[in-house]
Formats: structure tokens, sequence, C-alpha cells
């Protein structure tokens, strides 16, 4: 669902360019800083209104770090972050709050960002008193609309947040996010602590709201089932690089990069009809502050040659809008396996 | 059919809560036998985990098995001593959790935890139980095992930390394997190696697996049968392939439609509405009826026996019963 312009282009809501973000590792006597974490190196992309990406990846790929660098939350080491055409990444704070009311985020534990102690309806009317100078009556209507555009009943305004169960805390999650009409919502790993049956009342809910509110959506993930059925578009991270970035039929049809084919092929399928040829990585994602010299993905690729493991493979477009990280893109990693 | 190794008849498992005893499982009956894997599906809070617990002799203290029986090799278990069941524990029947990090003891070293079972059940010597500890790394596929067996938890990563467990719960060879969601949290390449060691080492050992977890995905990749609970009872319980292919409860059906499947991109999510009921909820009839969207009469009054569709299908809801009054 992309929003087009009159000539039939769509518009660029987000545009990351060259992103890096680097911590510091401080160590020997002196607390120098001896070598830095390369969490994300050199993300760039773009993001149309009214569309989801996904982003996906193992833990530790540097998926949320991107999404919290984008907002802002953490300091960028080099990059520029483009929202609606302005630069936001140098704005000054006043300048910036203008910009962080479009742009919100859904955490993966509500539980962890709701104060115990609170109750619902204030804890979300706290949004409406940084950000506009609304009365409190108007404040608490507003808020019981939320709560209603949610799914959730009037009745809950005045309960604490254990009184929930999961699947309603990621609604007053997503009540809190909602509540300023932004135009860009990061969801970081917003279904994964749900049980699957709530997971889909939670995926129909985004998906309602976005319809009715233009809404784009970044949508964080490890599970590539959630992102085929609610993204547009999926970027694939590892060991903070893109690896591959396409629409969501070209890339699970055609997968290019062979990470991409080996976590596709991993995902445990829910029906038992074909028992497929699946390939197994072998090893755990390496040491981010020891990255692998060439390609990053080298030491656990089943294609990898020696040109891998001395340069590290370009950016290339392979399709429209399908672009990959690596020197045999399109080769199929299933034959080299037997 | 091979032996059974386990069976439990009429399983009730209670809490004691400030407003009296609340059962969290109720009346469940389920067997397994050897060389088999028995998948536990469910919501979290259904009394899936509970069910394990209570076969391992693991319950909280305010927990207890209220009646019924649990027969491991003929030998009815349930009323064990602490000390009986801690001769079992390890060595007979062996458990995984979900989160390896909790279950591992962050001060001591893997080597340490790694011996203990194999010199308290096996009653092998220090010397040779670090030796059999370096087997049972090399077997389960960690790297360096005579380095790791010095380290510490906190060294290794989260598919290594649970390697570690499955090391630990295999080291005395036992007959029945407990897996409560053990991969929920590991990555999807790390949860399918998991998955494929779990599989080769019962194949090797020959033993039962008893899987709990909430993804339909893994339940198609290991199970030969499965057992769907909901708000404590057992409703629907088949092979892979009738729980798969010929679904029957509304529940079952809708769990399998909240599954957004990878190979399908047109496939539309079926949310099933509401959530499940708190254990103090009084519910009349079938646990089910509330959410369910075929609810009839008889559901709101009356609890639905297991009909058997076949001998190993069975399914406790009145809409079979339909189907065999009047076909």
């Amino acid at each position: 669902m992309n929003v087009a312009d009159d000539n039939g282009r769509r518009k660029t809501l987000l545009e990351i360019n060259q992103l890096k973000k680097y911590y510091p590792i401080k160590g020997g006597l002196l607390q120098r800083v001896q070598s830095h974490v390369k969490a994300v190196e050199n993300v760039s992309f773009k993001l149309y209104e009214g569309e989801s990406l996904g982003v996906v990846g193992e833990s530790g790929c540097g998926k949320s770090t991107l999404g919290k660098a984008i907002l802002g939350l953490e300091e960028l080491t080099a990059g520029t972050v483009k929202f609606k055409e302005t630069e936001i990444q140098s704005l000054r704070k006043k300048e910036k709050l203008k910009f962080v009311k479009e742009m919100q985020m859904i955490f993966q534990d509500p539980f962890a960002s709701l104060n115990p102690r609170q109750k619902i309806g204030p804890a979300i009317a706290e949004v409406f008193s940084i950000h506009t100078s609304m009365s409190s009556k108007e404040k608490k209507l507003a808020v019981l609309d939320l709560l209603k555009e949610v799914g959730l009943k009037e009745e809950h305004y005045d309960r604490f947040p254990h009184e929930f169960s999961g699947g309603q805390r990621q609604r007053i999650g997503i009540a809190r996010a909602i509540c300023l009409n932004p135009s860009f919502i990061i969801c970081d790993e917003a279904v994964s602590a749900l049980d699957v049956s709530v997971q889909a009342q939670v995926l129909k809910l985004l998906k309602t709201l976005q319809q009715k509110y233009q809404l784009s959506y970044m949508f964080i993930s490890h599970d590539l089932g959630v992102v085929r059925y609610f993204c547009d578009r999926v970027l694939v991270m590892y060991l903070g690089n893109t690896v591959e970035e396409g629409k969501v039929e070209d890339l699970y049809n055609a997968p290019l990069h062979p990470y991409t084919q080996a976590l596709l092929s991993a995902i445990p399928r829910p029906s038992i009809e074909k028992k497929r040829n699946r390939i197994r990585l072998q090893g755990d994602l390496p040491n981010p502050a020891d990255p692998p010299s060439g390609c990053p993905f080298h030491t656990r690729c089943p294609i990898a040659r020696t040109q891998c493991m001395e340069e590290k493979p370009q950016w290339r477009e392979y399709g429209e809008e399908h672009y990959a990280a690596c020197h045999f893109a399109g080769e199929s990693i299933f034959k080299e396996a037997k | 059919m091979g032996e059974a190794l386990l069976e439990v008849k009429n399983m009730i498992t209670e809490f004691r809560t400030a407003d009296g005893y609340l059962p969290a499982v109720r009346d469940v009956s389920f067997s397994l036998n050897k060389g088999e894997t028995l998948c536990i599906v469910g919501e979290s809070g259904c009394g899936k985990s509970i069910t394990s617990l209570s076969i391992i002799g693991l319950l909280p203290s305010n927990g207890r098995i209220a009646s019924g029986e649990i027969k491991y090799e003929g030998e009815a278990i349930q009323s064990h001593t602490a000390e009986q069941m801690r001769q079992i524990r390890g060595n007979q029947i062996s458990m995984i959790f979900q989160e390896p990090m909790t279950a591992l003891n962050p001060v001591l070293t893997i080597g340490y935890q790694l011996r203990e079972p194999l010199m308290i059940h096996e009653k092998l010597s220090k010397k040779e139980a670090h030796k059999k500890g370096i087997d049972l790394l090399k077997s389960v596929g960690i790297p360096y095992p005579e380095k790791r067996m010095s380290q510490y938890p906190h060294e290794l990563s989260g598919g290594m930390r649970q390697r570690v467990m499955i090391a630990i719960a295999l080291s005395c060879n036992p007959g029945l394997l407990i897996a409560d969601e053990p991969t929920t949290a590991l990555d999807v390449t790390i949860q399918a190696q998991i998955l494929d060691l779990i599989n080769d080492l019962k194949q090797e050992y020959h033993m039962g697996v008893i899987m709990v977890t909430h993804d339909m995905g893994v339940v198609a990749e290991v199970a030969d049968r499965v057992m769907v609970m909901y708000a404590g009872k057992k409703v629907e319980e088949g092979t892979v392939e009738e729980i798969f292919n010929h679904p029957k409860h509304p529940y079952t059906i809708g769990l399998l439609n909240s599954v957004p499947d990878v190979d399908k991109p047109d496939f539309e999510l079926e949310a099933i509405p509401g959530s499940l009921p708190s254990l103090n909820q009084q519910i009349q009839g079938c646990r089910f009826h509330e959410r369910c969207k075929f609810a009839m009469e008889t559901c709101k009054q009356q609890e639905p026996p297991a009909f058997d569709l076949s001998h190993s299908h069975s399914v406790s809801c009145w809409l079979e019963a339909e189907e065999v009054t009047n076909p």
C-alpha cells in the first residue's frame, strides 16, 4: 500500500545515508578507547510514505541500534537521517521536537516501558501534556478515543499496567505511539513477545491503523513469516551491514544473498506437506568488535571463496529495487551443499 | 507402536492461592512411547509448562498434584518422596529449559555443572566425569570442548549455552527428555541447529521427548504426535499429520490460522478474538466457548467429553458429537 503522487512516483519519507554507529570499547589503565564495536556499518535506505519496511536479521546484527539511531535515541557516529527533506541528526533540541512528534516507536516489552505505579489513562495523557496545550478534560476525551481506537475499553482508563495481558499492554504501547498522529513508527520486535493468536490480533490492528492514518512502519523483527505478511519491502542485516534489500515477493521468491537464502531455509514451516532440503548455517554470529575481513558473512557462508575473504563486496542493484552485497549474488547455496 | 514409556492418567495439578486451590491442569491424560516426540502446544498460561513440571516433580512449593497417576516405565512416580524423585531426575527423566542463562549457575564452570550429575548418578570419579563431559560436549557439537570445560556460562553465546544444557540433560542417558520451549529465546538459524541436534540425539539414544512449545512451525518440524491444550484442558490430540491436515477443534484451527506462513504470500491471518481466561475464572461448559465462533447452546451448558475420531486422534468439542450423531 503505497501513496503515490500525481506522477505515480512514491514520496520519500525517510532517507538514511551512510549511517554508522560505533560503540567504543574502553580498557587499560587509563580507560582509553581501544577499539570499537561496529554495531551499524554504512547503512543506507529509503522509506516511502505509507509503506512498511521490514528489517530482519539475527540478534546482534544491529537492527535495533539502527532504529534507535534513526530516532535520535543514540548519537550517530557518521551519516545523515533525512526526514521529510530535512536532515534531522544535527538539529537542536527545540527544532527536533517538531519532528520527534512525527516519529514514534513501539517496543518489544510494553510492560518495561510503562510505569507500574501510574494508571494507564494518565500514562497516555502525559504525551499530550508534553507536546500540546490541551486542558485536562480534552486530554481525557482524547485518551478515551485512543483506547477505543486500539481495541481497549473506557474502563481501562483507571487501571494499572499489571492488570493487563501482554496483548493489551502492547495495545497501550500502540496507543501511546499513535496519539500525536505520527507519520512514521518504528516497531522494534513489537509482536515477538506475544502468543501467536494475540500476535495476529496486534498485527491486524497495526495494519488497520496504517490504512486509516497513512502510517509508514519500520518493522524490526527476526520472524520472517511475520515480515512477509506485514511488510512491502525488506532489508536484511548481518553484523551491522545490510546484505540484501528488495520487495517482499522478490526477496522471498528469489533471494540473492546466501545469508538470506539460509535464513529462509531455517524457518520452521507450520505445514507438514513438504520436507524441503535445508541449509544449516554452522556456528554463531562473529564478534562485532572484531569483524571478519572481506565479506562479513564469509565465515559461515556455504559458498565462500578466497575472493570473499579478501574483498568486501559492493552494494549493487540486481533487479528493480533489489539490491545485494555479495560477490556471487544469486548463486544458490543448495547445489553446493551436496 | 513401541513400548509405553510414560503414562499420565487424569492428572490434576492445583495451586494454593489466597482464593483457595485453583487447578492449572485439569484432568489431562496422555501417553508417550519410546523414541517418540510428543509436542504440547498452547498459549502461555494454558498449563503446558505446569504439565511438564508435574511429571518431573519440579512444581513450585504452592503447587501439588491433586489427583491422577503418572507412570514412568510402569512405575507410578507421582507420590514419590523428594529423595526418590531426585534419583529419577537427571538420571531417567531430564529437562531442558527455555532460558539457558537462568538454568545454568553463573558462578560455576561448565565443567563443574557437567560433572555433577555424572558423579551423583553414575558414581564416576572426577577424572572419569571430566572425560565423559568432554565427550558429551563434543556430541552436542561444541568446538574446543576441553577449553569450554573451564569456562563460565557468560562466556558462551545463547546457542552454545543451550547446547551445554542439552549435554547436561543427556549426561546420564535419560529415557525421557522434557524440553520446555528450548528454542524460543534463540535465532532461527541457531534454532534450526538445536532442533536438528535434539532429533539426532533422540534417534541415537532412543529417548522419548516431550517438547513444550507455542510455535506451530517447530511442531511441524519435530513432532510425531501433538497435544493441544487450552486453559488447563487437553482439547485435541493426534498424530502430526492429523493435527495439521485435519484439525478438528476450533482452537487448533485458530492456532494454525494465526501463524503467518512464509511460503504463502496471500495468506490471510485469522486472529482468535479475546484472550485466555485466568485461572480463577469460572466457566460453565466448554472452556473455549467465549472465544469460539462456532459456539452453540450446548457448549455453554456442558463440558464436551473427548470424542475419538481414530485410534490416535481425539478431540473435545461438541461439533464432533453433531457429526457423529447426524452424519
